[in-house]
């Protein structure tokens, strides 16, 4: 009996793609997700272009009963719920019906804000005297961990069903939560990921900081830029992305398709000391993050093939490939190769860190790296570290895909990295 | 408004509450809402949102821990509506 952790299942809700078939070729083929937003450039933001998932109706009614949908208005709910319900049902699993809950199978659904739209209409009915006409589902999709109560409810999960947050990292956190409880046999299997409602209210913040870029309104598709010189802030973005992820023992008695393996991990945090500030990651450590990760998964630095970063497309990119370069102590044509799912699908914030260990997990079924798109112009103090020829610019087969580091790195100074590998048998 | 009418609407109303149709097949003054017609005890208080909605009234809190059957729910509607010579009216 081994504890290995391997992943069965993917649920995909992505600005360019949705379902994990459609993701795979959206990916493959450098598909943008963002558009301009009318009804930003309406509310005077500056950054007037997004990312926003198509979700088409019949999928709603798949998951949602009628009863469920009246009144019902929060986007984040609605993209964990069927990235979470296609990773079951991907991993081959089925729905229980029973009376009974399935205490072996447990989720985590992270999220960075709840039902933004739904608590602002709860807003002006509290203020206007009218709490009496909240009616029964306002509570449940106002409430941070709604989207996690849900998702287990449709699915009767009996084990551990929560909602973490840590900003941008939330969903790359979640996985190594999933893993972790797996592992140490408290749960069989936990459908692991993160959400994020889409919307001015979600990207306000963000804009008002300046941290988006304001020079691609007329040119959507290149605004998000990751590694580019010529990249000016982050792109919002939205979406779920939900990972099965399965005790190996369990996968293989019930003979499902294993995608790839979970080696290990770190989270940890800057303090906001030394160079870290609530905005800022503090650079040693999120260097220690990535080496106890490399160290925990029983790996080398030199077994890395390819790197899919944080990458926002902000000046922070070329600091985030210094401090891979010193952890790993690899640079030039040394370095692995290295990608930024964000080039296509903007930040989805929350939903960032699910979505993209989704496509590293994809991208080593597979045995290809999707490519960086908008990023022909490669920035000078990044080309200093790393050789041009590592970031994958059209689709690409590597000699050898064996091992991925996947690191999300969150306001608040939090860090998260993950070793998925291709699976061995 | 005479109780057949104010009858049809609340089978309407109910409707979407109630998890199997058949259920409201066979309704009488005493069928009630959560034990017969299987309503989530949590879903009255959006039956009642959209009665009031529907018939333009309001229930308050007294009125609506009464309003456990079809017949009192008719009752309290035809109370808030003004039946003539009630004390309501």
């Amino acid at each position: 009996m081994s504890n290995r952790v391997v992943i069965t299942g993917l649920g995909i809700v992505s600005p360019n793609a949705t379902g994990t078939e459609a993701f795979i070729e959206a990916i493959k083929k450098g598909k943008s997700g963002i558009r301009f937003v009318r009804e930003l450039a309406d509310l005077n933001f500056s950054c007037c272009i997004a990312g926003l998932p198509d979700v088409p109706a019949e999928l709603v009614k798949k998951y949602f009963t009628s009863l469920q949908l009246r009144n019902f208005n929060s986007s984040g709910i609605l993209y964990g719920c069927i990235a979470g319900m296609e990773a079951w049902l991907d991993g081959g699993m089925s729905i229980n019906n029973s009376d009974e809950a399935d205490y072996d199978s447990g989720l985590i659904m992270g999220t960075g804000s709840a039902g933004v739209e739904k608590t602002r209409e709860a807003i002006y009915k509290v203020d206007g005297g009218e709490v009496r006409r909240l009616g029964s589902n306002t509570l449940t999709q106002t409430m941070v961990s709604g989207v996690s109560a849900y998702l287990g409810g449709m699915l009767g999960l009996g084990n551990q069903v929560t909602t973490n947050s840590a900003a941008c990292s939330t969903g790359t956190e979640a996985v190594l939560m999933a893993y972790e409880r797996i592992k140490s046999g408290r749960a069989v299997r936990m459908i692991a990921g993160s959400t994020c409602d889409h919307g001015p209210y979600v990207w306000a913040g963000f804009d008002a900081i300046r941290v988006m870029t304001y020079k691609f309104n007329d040119f959507p598709e290149k605004g998000s830029r990751p590694m580019s010189r010529t990249a000016s802030g982050f792109v919002p973005g939205s979406g779920a992305g939900a990972l099965l992820l399965e005790s190996l023992d369990s996968a293989r008695q019930r003979g499902a398709r294993i995608y790839a393996e979970v080696l290990g991990g770190e989270v940890n945090s800057g303090g906001q000391r030394g160079d870290g500030t609530m905005t800022v990651q503090n650079s040693a450590a999120v260097q220690r993050c990535i080496r106890n990760a490399v160290d925990s998964s029983g790996i080398k630095p030199q077994d890395i093939d390819a790197i899919d970063g944080h990458l926002t497309s902000t000046s922070k990119d070329s600091l985030e490939v210094r401090n891979w370069a010193e952890a790993i102590n690899r640079k030039g044509e040394g370095f692995p190769y290295i990608n930024s799912l964000k080039s296509m699908t903007g930040h989805c914030l929350t939903a960032s860190g699910s979505i993209e260990c989704a496509a590293a997990v994809l991208e080593l079924y597979g045995q290809f790296l999707y490519p960086s798109i908008n990023c022909e112009d490669v920035k000078p103090e990044i080309a200093e570290i790393i050789s041009e020829s590592r970031i994958p610019r059209e689709l690409t087969f590597p000699e050898r895909l064996n091992i991925i580091a996947k690191a999300s790195l969150g306001f608040g100074d939090v860090n998260a990295c993950i070793i998925f590998s291709r699976f061995i048998d | 408004m005479n109780k057949d009418i104010i009858t049809e609407k609340l089978k309407v109303l109910v409707k979407p509450y109630v998890p199997e149709g058949k259920l409201l097949n066979n309704i009488n003054e005493d069928t009630n809402l959560i034990k017969d017609l299987e309503i989530n005890s949590i879903n009255l208080i959006d039956v009642i949102l959209d009665i009031e909605l529907e018939f333009g009234i309001e229930i308050d809190n007294v009125s609506m821990e009464k309003m456990t059957t079809v017949g009192s729910a008719i009752e309290i509607i035809m109370n808030k509506l003004g039946r003539p010579g009630t004390s309501d009216a």
